[in-house]
């Protein structure tokens, strides 16, 4: 009997493992420069990517992330990929955004960005953006979609991703 | 033809809608308006109240954003700096607290104590002067002249997270300028920064 709840709770363990991601450091991509993390912008391939910027601290940010992760396994048979670009604080790696990433199971690519001259970035990223956080960028190598806006509901980006993979 | 011409009518209304909707708010150059808004004590403050002023340094910032927060500091140390000089510093918070719950009047005045804030820290009740002026996070500065005209908007310096590290102050460059009875340059910046929460 006592054999029977310990293989049960090893169970759970193992799977539970499985399948949570376990967050460390090592598993983010750390970008000092704007220069060095460019190419994430404008990648020449059969992908489409969805590029959301946000932080911890950014409420609408984390509101919207749901539904933005929900995609991953609505296109996992297709050519797609969510990078997420993380512009917390440098001093709030360790302490706020990989607690926050495994509390949250995060499964999509995080980069964290940590230029902190914004003034001479922005407006690589797209001159449209304000600054203000959360936007997303939805480009493939045929086209590009800018958008300064927070999601409600997982359809709106269904609608948006779909006109890039089905055309 | 008639076709083409119903697709240019249509092209060209896209193209409009589509300016009309990115240039929401103030330029270079616009002359900016005045408002009545009540502060942190309880008394309503315009523009106009500031006698003798030079200019305005209008700034949308809030309690919440930690953007915000950085800069409370350097905005104290701006007013005490230019306020004597005839720039006072003017802060408005646009935030609905409805969206979000520590930006409510209270909580501003409560944060205003806490700072000793030496300038007037307003609020934009029912969110009517922010769209006005096309602030669209906070912080998001607007420095007036005299006339109201604005003459430089953006970020306070290039250095939002750390003020150690800043190499350009902008704003302070931008006053410099009116100063001289010159045009800033650069007239426009760009920070990260927190989106204004309104309730939709």
């Amino acid at each position: 009997m006592v054999k029977n709840y310990i293989t049960i709770i090893l169970l759970l363990l193992v799977t539970t493992g499985l399948l949570a991601q376990d967050w460390e450091r090592n598993d983010l991509t750390i970008y000092e420069t704007f220069d060095e993390f460019e190419e994430v912008l404008h990648r020449d391939n059969d992908t489409t990517y969805l590029i959301n910027f946000w932080a911890t601290w950014c409420g609408p940010c984390v509101k919207e992330l749901p539904h933005i992760e929900e995609m991953n396994d609505h296109y996992k048979n297709e050519k797609y990929q969510t990078v997420l670009v993380s512009l917390d604080f440098p001093k709030q790696i360790d302490s706020k955004l990989i607690p926050f990433l495994n509390k949250h199971n995060i499964s999509s690519e995080v980069i964290v960005l940590l230029d902190g001259k914004s003034n001479n970035w922005i407006d690589r990223v797209d001159d449209r953006w304000s600054g203000a956080i959360p936007i997303t960028i939805i480009y493939n190598k045929e086209k590009r979609l800018f958008l300064e806006k927070q999601f409600h509901s997982e359809k709106e980006l269904v609608e948006l991703i779909d006109s890039f993979i089905n055309n | 033809m008639n076709k083409l011409l119903f697709i240019g009518i249509m092209a060209a209304g896209l193209f409009l809608s589509a300016f009309t909707t990115l240039h929401n708010g103030y330029h270079i150059g616009d002359t900016a308006a005045d408002f009545s808004l009540k502060n942190v004590d309880g008394k309503m403050v315009s523009l106009s109240d500031y006698d003798d002023a030079k200019g305005y340094i209008v700034t949308f910032t809030c309690n919440h954003c930690p953007y915000a927060v950085m800069y409370e500091d350097r905005l104290i140390e701006l007013h005490n700096t230019y306020a004597p000089k005839g720039y006072p510093v003017v802060a408005i918070n646009p935030n609905d607290p409805a969206a979000n719950a520590e930006d409510g009047f209270p909580e501003m005045q409560e944060r205003a104590e806490q700072k000793g804030f030496p300038f007037a820290y307003l609020f934009d009740d029912g969110q009517k002067i922010y769209p006005k002026y096309g602030a669209t996070k906070t912080p998001h500065v607007f420095l007036l002249d005299s006339n109201r005209k604005v003459k430089y908007i953006g970020a306070i310096d290039d250095s939002p997270r750390d003020a150690d590290a800043v190499e350009v102050k902008y704003l302070e460059d931008a006053i410099t300028a009116l100063e001289n009875g010159k045009n800033p340059d650069p007239a426009t910046t760009k920070a990260i920064g927190c989106s204004i929460k309104t309730v939709k």
